[in-house]
């Protein structure tokens, strides 16, 4: 009985999820719905900027999910969503979408924060992550094997990492992979000798960020361009955006929306302009 | 009811449990057909040598070799047996020779419940425990070929214990007591007489074990490290066939997703391979 019950639970629920796109259904539940999927890095910001906007906006709903920049940009493309989310820069093939810029953010490289080293050249990074420098001794500190931990390849914010700080170089073999800025975050927060990269408005207390080239990573720092380990979030439409979609973007761009990103520590494009 | 309409009614329910059975052939089927269709062309594209024997993987600068990661799941999976196969087999003898009806009534649903533990809660034991203790007292990240095969060894236990169990009672009363009636004492009767009758179950036992711990993902992620690089030692982070799927299969477009595949059709032949070696070791016993 009861496996019936959930039987015609989930049947319900596929439905309703599955017309929640056409219009038929928008006007019976007098609501305007906005897709938005991809980057794991944009994702927790998006979801914050949504729920301030559904309560502003009592008719609209907004969903939000993650599973990465690439799939935000390949779901946008076939317009499963009406908004894909990108942190990282497209490629040629996939210049054909509209971008927004929605706020920058910079990468931080952090260690625990029982790390005495507080600052490192960004070659230093670039060694570090290439397998030339493998011991914290060389950076001034104990004698011990640097955990480095690094993301996985095609995530967004592994690419901007190469881009920005790797350059030419590859990442090393021998590096830790984890899968999420959160993995990323709880390897570091519990391992004294690891040192990852992840989103400036990921970190808390838990890592400590270091200074690059004796800057330290902040919003003032990104704005005023001395932090050079920066990367726009970008919000991704097909040909120029419409109806719904173009209300929540507004909102995001707005003052309101702005500030929002602003508390969360990433750094506005309308005042970085 | 009338006859006919009794036969009617069987005829119909014989049709719907054969159509039952051959459903879960379709789904071997099609899982076949769509893992081939999607990982197949990329050995065309790139090669099956620059795939199979291809030592570096990174699939958006178009190179695709997963040999580092065959070699460790290969290194996890008898890590994993090294540590699993004696501690089942002996919680299995145990189980078959000495323990009491009381025992049993108590081991065997504690060993059933070890099997129904999800395994994303075997990872988190081993990312809470086992891995700050390797990092704390034997050196290393803590993320290594040792933690996963310590977790993994762990997960087998069930599936090791259960068919060597199985291959144990199968054996005929009639050898132990033959045995014991030549004079041997109770190891002497299990070791000599009762292992070796029952060997091929056993052995057939741990090579579905390793088809587990090849097949494991989630944990696996959670403690191996993941780095790409053979390891070479047992505090090396390693990536799994499996683990490299699950990593990236959100992010990967295009050929990365297809090299995904591929990963995949490389890890169905090994399991193909493991199943078809357990069921032929367990076949010949069953001829014996």
């Amino acid at each position: 009985m009861s496996i019936c019950r959930a039987l015609l639970l989930t049947v319900m629920v596929l439905g309703a999820i599955g017309c929640g796109g056409d219009s038929t259904s928008k006007a019976i539940y007098n609501k305007h719905i906005v897709n938005i999927a991809g980057s794991t890095s944009v994702m927790p910001f998006t979801e914050k900027l949504a729920e301030h906007f559904m309560v502003e906006q009592p008719t609209f709903r907004v969903n939000v999910q993650s599973g990465g920049s690439t799939a935000g940009i390949q779901a946008c493309m076939n317009k499963t969503v009406d908004i894909g989310m990108s942190s990282r820069e497209l490629k040629p093939d996939e210049k054909t979408l509209q971008e927004i810029t929605i706020c920058l953010d910079g990468i931080a490289i952090v260690v625990h924060p029982d790390n005495p080293v507080t600052s490192l050249k960004l070659s230093q990074v670039r060694d570090i992550f290439s397998g030339k420098i493998k011991n914290w001794k060389e950076l001034g500190w104990l004698d011990r094997r640097i955990d480095a931990v690094t993301r996985e390849e095609g995530s967004g914010t592994r690419g901007a990492f190469e881009e920005l700080v790797m350059h030419k170089d590859f990442i090393d073999d021998g590096i830790m992979v984890q899968d999420s800025n959160g993995s990323v975050k709880e390897v570091v927060a519990t391992d004294p000798y690891a040192v990852g990269y992840l989103s400036l408005g990921m970190v808390d207390t838990r890592v400590s960020a270091v200074n690059i080239d004796d800057v330290k990573p902040t919003a003032d720092a990104i704005k005023k361009k001395q932090y050079k380990i920066v990367r726009p979030f970008l919000y991704l439409t097909m040909g120029t955006p419409t109806g719904d979609a173009t209300t929540f973007i507004n909102y995001v761009l707005s003052k309101d929306g702005q500030l929002i990103l602003k508390k969360e520590g990433l750094i506005p494009v309308n005042e970085s302009k | 009811m009338s006859p006919s309409k009794a036969v009617l009614k069987e005829r119909i329910i014989k049709q719907i449990l054969t159509a039952c059975a051959f459903s879960s052939l379709l789904f071997l089927f099609l899982i076949f057909a769509f893992i081939l269709v999607e990982g197949l062309p990329l050995f065309y594209k790139v090669g099956v040598k620059n795939i199979v024997f291809g030592m570096k993987w990174a699939p958006t600068k178009g190179l695709f070799g997963i040999f580092p990661m065959i070699v460790s799941s290969f290194l996890v999976t008898f890590g994993a047996l090294f540590i699993g196969a004696p501690l089942g087999l002996g919680c299995a003898i145990y189980l078959a020779e000495y323990a009491g009806r009381q025992q049993k009534l108590f081991l065997k649903p504690a060993l059933e419940l070890l099997a129904g533990i999800p395994s994303v809660v075997y990872g988190f034991l081993g990312v809470i425990y086992i891995v700050p203790f390797i990092r704390q007292f034997i050196g290393g990240s803590g993320f290594s070929l040792l933690a996963t095969s310590i977790v993994l060894g762990i997960m087998i236990l069930p599936t090791i214990i259960s068919i060597s169990y199985d291959a144990l009672t199968s054996v005929p009363r009639s050898y132990r007591e033959g045995a014991l009636a030549m004079g041997s004492t109770q190891w002497q009767s299990t070791s000599r007489v009762v292992i070796p009758a029952a060997k091929s179950g056993i052995l057939a036992s741990c090579i579905l074990g390793m088809g587990r711990a090849v097949g494991e993902t989630m944990a696996v992620i959670m403690v191996a490290g993941n780095a790409l690089k053979i390891p070479t030692d047992m505090l090396d982070p390693l990536r799994t066939l499996t683990s490299n799927i699950a990593l990236e299969l959100s992010y990967a477009s295009g050929d990365h997703r297809m090299g995904l595949f591929s990963t995949g059709v490389v890890l169905l032949s090994i399991i193909m391979v493991l199943n078809y070696l357990a069921n032929f070791v367990i076949r010949r016993t069953v001829i014996k």
